[in-house]
């Protein structure tokens, strides 16, 4: 395929792969943290993990928006969409995320009208189309999202529709990074940046990381050579003494972002003053709502929900595998009361996630080690 | 206890677990269940074969595509298949052809020449007479392109809503063909891979077919009979074919997942030589799915022999609609029950079961 082949080279992998091994020092572990959940996908998908010295390990961020959300939401969207005439509508994989006692899938099957959208304007479409019906867009992800929710909803006042509302659950990458970064047992020595994210809010944002914390990010790509260049972009700082914000999307991303999408995210978003993330806690400023002038289309205004937050098992210790503080396998409840199958944490929500991952595949990377 | 030990207790733990036949604990039936990956695992290996299984050695608990009576010297293969399908025609068929080559197919990849189907119709008030003209003409058509004989059939009208316009069980049986004991047992580490043409298509064509993405493309559903693939396999591989397996839901992924666990082998697939068509595999791109998970009416996984392998390809591309049969992989000993993808990119990675359906993924 053009334009996504030349970007998959196995034998450009390779030559990266060793001026990473050749940039490294060999009596030095290096924890670098892709914080995009995009890239963890890349990463298992391509193998990119297997290519890079054993020294230098990926720790998987926070930046998946389905592991993040906290039950007490998805038991606010599951009421929503057990509601009388009431379509409800997300991301497909949003749909598997347990919440207190159950999925949104688990809600379609004891006979609510969930159904699984590609962008919010399906979702506008469906309420164009059902006049007579609720349509409930279960708004999900970071500032890469964002922008679509906002222009749908533009949309829906402009043409009228009514009958169409939304409950924002859309988050920003910046705050949950602090809290990362303030954490003082904090072992990670540099960031790959969203690139999908950056896009939109451009690169300044993420300044303060080499600034204040003293770490290199750099803002990468999704495709396999991407994530590799980014690596050895950072090992490359790292080696030089140098720590800044490096771009190596340049292709997709400008300094300064998408304005247009920064503007209309503007109108029609304003900050929470805090939000729950899954692992992680309370974030001050860490999501949007949708402003007074949307009021009318906010989900949660014009439905009863139960708004109870459900705490993070206390056994759970997410934020810690999330800070690179304990291995999946040392969390109390890791393979006992958490398993693929009935997740307690974001990291075991996700397939990709970091406990999910070890899950599954211990014996593979058990093999690896003693090899 | 040091970390290494504290380690491996609760690995240990969790391998006890898994090795436990799962339990079916669900309180309601989710469209996981009907998906083909874990959730569909834990449906039938949890309730339905501790319930019919009654004594140890019951043909069930070998889990294959079709069940087999021994009848006076011969040994009989039988399987059964329902298909609710939406929409009920599709680019490159339809439900009925399905319906005919599904349950050929679950005979054939038990090393069991088709023989001869039954048909049973439930019917929602209402359906046009016309559809269900169609759909019995694409039955006879099929069977008749299978050479198996429709032998008997039912058929019910429910009322309007209790049925979605048509669902379709075919019952089949066929003769197990001395040339070899298929069995995911007789997989041995050495043993190559075997796929009989581009995976995806079905499962692509019924995606798009259902207009819910807003993407045209030129794909159809490969749903034939494969019967012929199987006798050209037999014919050229004899005995040293070891096992054959239809990759319908869930598609290959599914199947080698499968034959990994219940063999205790592993399959390594080489990505890069996995037969994908350009169109599935952008549309895959577009959608975020792997067409290695997509679902297939017409392509079969074989294994065979190493030194088999290569007359077996042979006389497969020799078949009609097989000319592009690739060998993807081969069998290893270690680590049990796993499948690895050796990507196109140059990286390892396990290539896992699914929970449920491939669902498209936000980032």
């Amino acid at each position: 395929m053009k334009y996504v082949d030349e970007f998959r080279d196995a034998k450009l992998g390779q030559v990266l792969a060793g001026e990473i091994l050749a940039e490294v020092d060999p009596h030095r572990h290096y924890k670098v943290m892709e914080v995009c959940g995009g890239h963890t996908h890349s990463i298992y998908k391509y193998g990119i993990d297997d290519l890079l010295p054993d020294n230098v390990e990926l720790v998987h961020g926070p930046g998946c928006p389905v592991c993040v959300i906290p039950m007490g939401r998805v038991d606010d969207g599951i009421a929503i969409a057990r509601q009388e005439g009431v379509i409800f509508t997300s991301f497909g994989d949003m749909l598997r995320v347990p919440g207190s006692q159950y999925t949104l899938l688990d809600a379609k099957a004891h006979g609510a009208d969930v159904r699984m959208v590609y962008s919010p304007l399906d979702a506008l479409r469906i309420a164009r189309e059902n006049p007579e019906r609720e349509v409930v867009f279960f708004a999900i992800g970071f500032e890469t999202t964002a922008p679509s929710t906002a222009l749908t909803l533009k949309r829906a006042r402009d043409e009228g529709i009514s009958n169409f509302s939304c409950i924002c659950n859309h988050v920003t990458i910046v705050p949950p990074l602090k809290a990362l970064l303030e954490s003082p047992d904090l072992r990670l020595d540099g960031f790959i940046g969203p690139g999908h994210v950056c896009t939109v809010v451009g690169a300044r944002p993420f300044e303060f990381i080499p600034a204040d914390y003293g770490r290199p990010v750099v803002i990468s790509g999704f495709e396999p050579l991407d994530v590799m260049q980014s690596v050895l972009m950072i090992l490359r700082q790292l080696s030089f003494g140098r720590c800044e914000v490096e771009n190596q999307y340049t292709r997709v991303v400008p300094r300064e972002g998408n304005l247009r999408a920064l503007e209309v995210m503007s109108e029609v978003f304003e900050l929470r003053p805090h939000f729950e993330w899954r692992g992680l806690g309370f974030i001050s400023q860490s999501a949007l709502k949708l402003s007074d002038a949307y009021r009318e289309f906010d989900a949660e205004q014009r439905f009863e929900v139960p708004g109870v937050r459900v705490a993070d098992p206390k056994a759970c210790q997410c934020g810690e595998v999330l800070k690179g503080v304990i291995k999946p396998w040392e969390c109390k409840v890791f393979g006992t009361a958490c398993t693929p199958e009935h997740a307690i944490g974001t990291c075991m929500v996700s397939p990709e996630g970091a406990c999910a991952a070890y899950y599954n595949f211990w014996r593979y990377a058990r093999q690896k080690e003693t090899a | 206890m040091s970390a290494i030990d504290r380690e491996e207790r609760v690995l240990q733990i969790i391998e006890t677990a898994r090795s436990k036949r799962p339990r079916f604990r669900d309180e309601r039936l989710t469209l996981a269940h009907g998906a083909g990956g874990k959730a569909t695992q834990t449906l039938i290996e949890g309730l339905l074969v501790p319930a019919f299984a009654a004594e140890e050695g019951s043909p069930l608990e070998a889990m294959a595509d079709a069940g087999t009576v021994n009848m006076d010297g011969v040994t009989v293969a039988m399987t059964t298949d329902s298909f609710v399908v939406k929409p009920l025609r599709f680019p490159g068929g339809s439900i009925g052809e399905l319906a005919v080559n599904g349950t050929v197919n679950d005979l054939a990849v038990s090393g069991a020449r088709p023989l001869a189907l039954t048909v049973s119709m439930i019917l929602e008030e209402g359906l046009e007479a016309e559809v269900l003209r169609a759909e019995v003409e694409a039955i006879a058509e099929a069977a008749a392109t299978a050479a198996v004989q429709i032998v008997g059939g039912d058929t019910k009208v429910v009322e309007r809503g209790a049925a979605d316009q048509m669902f379709l069980t075919t019952t089949g049986v066929g003769v197990r063909d001395p040339r070899a004991q298929l069995a995911p047992d007789a997989i041995a580490p050495g043993d190559q891979v075997l796929v009989s043409g581009p995976l995806g298509e079905h499962g692509t064509a019924i995606m798009l077919a259902r207009d819910q993405f807003d993407l045209d493309a030129e794909v159809e559903s490969d749903t034939c009979s494969l019967w012929p693939a199987v006798d050209a396999l037999l014919a050229a591989a004899g005995e040293e074919l070891h096992c054959v397996r239809d990759a319908t839901r869930g598609g290959v992924a599914s199947a080698l997942n499968e034959l990994a666990r219940s063999s205790g082998v592993a399959v390594t697939v080489r990505e890069a030589d996995v037969p994908v068509s350009p169109v599935v595999q952008a549309a895959a791109e577009l959608l975020g799915i792997d067409p290695m998970y997509i679902a297939n009416e017409g392509r079969l996984v074989a294994f065979a022999a190493p030194q088999a392998a290569d007359h077996a390809l042979q006389a497969l591309r020799a078949v009609p609609g097989c000319e592009r049969a690739t060998a993807i992989g081969e069998v290893h000993r270690e680590p049990t029950g796993m499948v690895l993808v050796e990507t196109a990119f140059g990286g390892k990675r396990v290539m896992d079961q699914l929970v449920g359906d491939p669902l498209p993924r936000i980032c």
